[in-house]
């Protein structure tokens, strides 16, 4: 078994507002192997995109705050790393993917510009101008950009929105990171676009061996892109298996509400979804944040929270249907 | 067969910009009947939003006819009767910018009433608690404003405000594409039952092709400005004709083994769609084909009926002559 590269334990964070404390986070935890594709799925608002800024320390503080937790990449703790530590992740360590390709992009400089600061800092040693001008180059060409000289000098606006993902993807992996957050990088984009920016993302990951957590709200995209998967809610992992197990046997009623709301193309109808809506997380339920809308809950569902039961070697479930005991 | 309610015939609308013209519908014909669901699916830029404005009335068409219950509306919006304004509304895809924010939910389910004069003052408010009851929404919302509510009872109160004046044709467009799948599954469904009860039809604009195989009557499948496919829903999934048609239907994530199983055969999605400003010559959909002929990139192919209710426009299918041409 490949060793872990990414393990967040336990994690808590909060943003500080005028009406009090919203609980955003309340106890992640996520571990990641060297040369794994993890996905994490969960509706708007369940948490996803403010753990992975936690892991890369740029959640907005304040308000935001991490009171409890540890989140360790190669074995060193992330939160308690220096100015100069955290850099060092950045640059080299774990990379990043915006969900909008044309808010992640400076509009005032050129693709060229903002590729080539990225593998000047983020590189090892000091490469000269006409190195970095020639790995900047052969990125965009990795990402299948035709005619990657004029790419490099052209300004966001001129590219189309699967282009400038393509540019962002090339940012991403230019200094050949050991994990990659991709964060909905397919969301803004058409079906055919998105076939294709997958497909480009999948291959170069293989070929470059980089571990990969995959945040999306699409199920279906998880399935085709993922080894393990995660299913989030309300700022808590609920479910977490081995890809083909959660997609043939999914065990949490969330997870289930969710797959059964999704239109199939064999059709059939839509089922009625989930009742109510995300918890507000001033002050979010007691015990399970799901027994609010979850058809099966239990008197001691709304007492406390489940602890993760282990159903077997490639599926964790946080939910008391399947034996498990109240956590501490 | 029931009969037609709204039928656009040879469209047009084309936009002059500083670029050149950019040709968003060139040449669309399609037909709703009554209380069916047509869905119009398309990637972004293929022209399907432009239709459902055209035909509501937010553009004038540049040439081209649009005919609504025998009543010619092609005309600018201006010179629309009353009565059929009422009878033809609209449903946009952000809740969050298609609601004033300065005006109360009340507020804003009484425009339509007052616009159309249905009911006095009194009975206004009660209309208002009743639209809230249809759409599952408590009475309280009423004093409540857009922004205090979440993405999914934006759109209940935006479907409410079509509903006030008791149109026939509701355009949707992308009503659920901005919103999580629980959501759009129990406003899907909602959508459902009131076509059911008032027999509504629907013009149903998406990008989502599982979601049309759940929801429509027929689908057309719109490319760079024009129709290249419409179908029945079932023979349409069963049997897909047009490459890009194919392309799309293999390019969905899909979550089980049987979905997989109704794909096409992998076609590797190729390319990115044309600027309609400078449309490819012949078949618009050519430079991305993958089954592409010496004619594909000169003529234009005609909308074909392949069977009975099934039409294509490729010129795969235009070399059998005794298919009788349409259009």
């Amino acid at each position: 078994m490949a060793e872990t590269l990414l393990k967040i334990e336990n994690l808590h964070a909060e943003f500080k507002v005028y009406e009090g404390h919203l609980l955003v986070l309340n106890g992640v935890g996520i571990s990641v192997r060297t040369g794994e594709r993890v996905g994490l799925v969960g509706e708007a608002g369940c948490g996803k995109t403010t753990t992975m800024k936690c892991v890369l320390r740029i959640l907005p503080s304040p308000p935001g705050r991490i009171t409890e937790g540890k989140i360790l990449f190669r074995g060193r703790d992330i939160l308690k790393m220096g100015p100069q530590g955290i850099q060092r992740v950045r640059g080299s360590g774990i990379s990043m993917i915006f969900q909008d390709p044309t808010a992640a992009l400076n509009p005032v400089f050129t693709v060229g510009d903002q590729l080539t600061s990225v593998i000047k800092y983020g590189s090892r040693g000091s490469p000269s101008k006409k190195q970095i001008r020639k790995r900047a180059i052969a990125a965009l060409r990795e990402v299948q950009l035709p005619d990657a000289e004029r790419i490099f000098t052209n300004y966001p606006v001129q590219l189309s929105g699967g282009m400038r993902q393509r540019v962002c993807i090339a940012m991403a992996l230019a200094t050949e990171p050991e994990l990659l957050i991709a964060d909905e990088p397919t969301t803004s984009l058409d079906v055919t676009i998105q076939d294709q920016v997958l497909r480009l993302l999948n291959g170069l990951v293989d070929q470059h061996g980089t571990s990969v957590i995959f945040i999306t709200h699409s199920l279906g995209v998880v399935r085709e892109m993922t080894d393990w998967v995660y299913v989030m809610y309300a700022g808590n992992i609920v479910e977490g298996a081995r890809n083909d197990a959660l997609f043939a046997n999914p065990l949490h009623p969330y997870t289930l509400g969710l797959m059964s709301a999704l239109p199939k193309l064999t059709g059939g109808g839509i089922a009625e979804g989930i009742p109510g809506r995300i918890p507000d997380y001033l002050s979010p339920p007691s015990g399970c944040r799901f027994h609010t809308r979850c058809p099966q809950a239990m008197k001691q569902c709304s007492d406390a929270r489940p602890r993760t039961t282990h159903v077997s070697d490639d599926h964790d479930v946080d939910c008391y249907l399947y034996g498990g005991g109240a956590d501490e | 067969m029931s009969r037609e309610i709204l039928t656009v015939d040879k469209l047009q609308k084309f936009f002059a910009t500083s670029r050149g013209t950019v040709r968003a519908v060139d040449n669309v014909s399609f037909s709703v009947l009554e209380g069916e669901t047509l869905g119009l699916v398309g990637e972004s830029g293929s022209g399907k939003s432009t239709v459902a404005y055209t035909v509501v009335g937010l553009h004038a068409p540049t040439s081209g006819k649009i005919v609504f219950e025998g009543n010619d509306i092609s005309a600018s919006v201006f010179k629309r009767p009353k009565a059929l304004k009422k009878a033809i509304q609209i449903v946009f895809q952000d809740p969050g910018t298609s609601l004033n924010s300065r005006r109360t939910i009340q507020q804003i389910l009484e425009l339509p009433l007052k616009v159309h004069r249905l009911g006095d003052a009194h009975d206004r408010k009660q209309r208002v608690a009743d639209l809230l009851d249809r759409v599952e929404l408590p009475h309280d919302f009423m004093y409540k404003s857009p922004h205090s509510l979440g993405g999914g009872e934006r759109q209940m109160v935006a479907i409410a405000r079509a509903l006030a004046t008791s149109p026939k044709l509701i355009i949707l467009d992308e009503p659920t594409s901005a919103l999580d799948v629980s959501i759009q599954a129990k406003i899907i469904n909602m959508l459902l039952k009131f076509q059911k009860e008032m027999n509504l039809s629907y013009l149903f604009i998406t990008h989502d092709l599982s979601l049309m195989r759940n929801v429509a009557t027929r689908v057309a499948i719109m490319y760079l400005g024009k129709i290249c496919e419409v179908a029945p829903t079932i023979e349409f999934f069963q049997r897909p004709l047009h490459p890009y048609t194919k392309m799309l239907l293999s390019s969905i994530p899909v979550v089980s083994p049987e979905e997989e199983a109704l794909k096409p055969a992998k076609i590797r999605s190729e390319g990115e769609i044309p600027s309609p400003v400078n449309v490819p010559p012949g078949c618009g959909f050519h430079t991305r084909c993958v089954e592409i002929n010496g004619c594909c990139s000169q003529d234009i192919p005609e909308m074909l009926e392949v069977e009975p209710g099934h039409f294509v426009r490729c010129h795969l299918y235009s070399d059998s002559e005794d298919k009788q041409g349409k259009e």
